[in-house]
């Protein structure tokens, strides 16, 4: 069951499900009317790709799953996304700072899979870069307006960008699925979108008057396989307890 | 297959299709927003092919339930609804009356077209926005207007503000 494809769709579909249950928490607690709505737009955006690329995984375990019983019935050790997109909203420069390395890396990732050999995942790229696109504009002209705006945003953001930056690493490396992927021509070698993600962040960060944090450091990494910090157990707590608790229930 | 049933012809589906609302916007019909990619007979069966606006957009079901339900009304009991991703769905494909109906209802209708836009920076990412677009202010036609939120009331819409009249209204953005 556990096929190369069914793994990285579960990557694709579990980076989307997971930022956009985050991004859903600051619904009604948004800075401002207009963020709230913002950042709900966004968390649709991501739920809805979450569930294109779920239900497709669904499909290629052909064992009875759906997108729903991946979201809500798998353990945290079977989730896939990276460790990035699971850690805490914080403040605002936090959520932002996170968004803005996911959507610069998500644009590059869409890209890529456009030219994908598989029709079906070709297809949902297609449909999503779209809408990361216009996420990654957003993301990049707060970036600009909040680190080149006054003492504090600056020093919110700046702060908040050294604090994510060592989870940019694990977006690079690759593992034996994404081996398996390029071989077969489905997906893309994710080191060689590091050059391009660079350049674009460190415009972005020049322009906005904020500190590129010095290579090397930390780099925390596992998520892909399965091995994530505590935070995603306590959001799926969250996410799936009603799931858990009255299984099979709708309305 | 009952042969005492007459299939209707697809220009009447068609003509059916262009009387269901779009939930959202009401104006304006799921065919003028131009979701609606192929109507065709599969043997007896109706099968009736939508792409969805955003992936995420709370009303593509109610849509494809509107369209069963609107096809019962008119004795087709079995249409079957398949979904489409590609080609993506873009407001290009908004008729010249759905932007006519939007503008009459308060909704500034996308400018320019979508595959203008994205020419600009497919190939690459780029720090490049393309100049943001004049948007007509739906009540009083001026163009002193502005950007207040990337975002609006649905995924489709984002927010502006007219500054000669002062009032807030919808753009739907160019997709």
């Amino acid at each position: 069951m556990s096929s190369a494809r069914y793994e990285y769709l579960l990557r694709l579909g579990d980076n989307a499900l997971i930022l956009s249950q985050r991004l859903g928490e600051w619904c009604g607690k948004g800075p401002a009317l207009e963020e709230d709505m913002a950042l709900t737009n966004n968390a649709l955006d991501l739920l809805g790709q979450a569930r294109l690329w779920l239900s497709l995984a669904a499909e290629e375990a052909g064992d009875g799953a759906d997108e729903d019983t991946l979201a809500y019935l798998r353990d945290d050790r079977e989730f896939r996304n990276v460790l990035l997109v699971e850690q805490p909203n914080g403040s605002y420069a936090d959520t932002l700072a996170r968004q803005f390395l996911f959507d610069a890396w998500s644009s590059l990732v869409l890209r890529r899979l456009l030219a994908s050999s598989d029709p079906a995942i070709a297809a949902i790229a297609e449909k999503a870069v779209k809408e990361v696109s216009y996420h990654l504009r957003r993301s990049s002209d707060l970036v600009v307006r909040l680190g080149d705006g006054t003492a504090l945003s600056h020093a919110m953001l700046q702060g908040a960008i050294d604090k994510v930056w060592p989870y940019h690493h694990e977006l690079f490396i690759g593992d034996a699925i994404d081996a398996e992927m390029v071989a077969s021509g489905i997906g893309f070698d994710p080191e060689h979108l590091k050059d391009e993600w660079l350049a674009y962040v460190r415009e972005v960060l020049n322009e906005a008057t904020l500190k590129v944090p010095a290579a090397g450091g930390w780099m925390p990494k596992g998520g892909k396989q399965g091995l994530h910090s505590e935070h995603l157990s306590k959001l799926l707590a969250e996410m799936q307890t009603l799931q858990r608790s009255h299984p099979g229930a709708s309305w | 297959m009952n042969p005492a049933v007459v299939m209707p012809s697809l220009d009447q589906v068609w003509a059916w299709l262009a009387e269901v609302p779009d939930p959202e916007i009401p104006v304006i019909s799921i065919t003028d927003l131009g979701i609606v990619r192929e109507v065709r007979y599969d043997g007896d069966q109706l099968v009736v092919t939508v792409t969805p606006t955003y992936s995420g957009c709370p009303a593509t079901e109610v849509i494809a339930a509107m369209i069963q339900e609107a096809m019962a009304a008119h004795g087709i009991a079995n249409a079957k609804m398949e979904t489409r991703l590609s080609p993506a769905w873009t407001t290009d494909w908004l008729t010249p009356e759905a932007k006519a109906k939007l503008h009459d209802y308060g909704i500034a209708p996308p400018v320019g077209l979508a595959a203008n836009e994205q020419r600009i920076d497919i190939s690459r990412l780029s720090r490049r926005v393309p100049d943001a677009p004049v948007v007509v202010c739906p009540r009083c036609a001026s163009t002193n207007t502005e950007m207040l939120s990337q975002f609006g009331s649905t995924p489709c819409k984002s927010l502006y503000r007219c500054k000669s009249c002062r009032e807030p209204f919808d753009y739907f953005k160019c997709h």
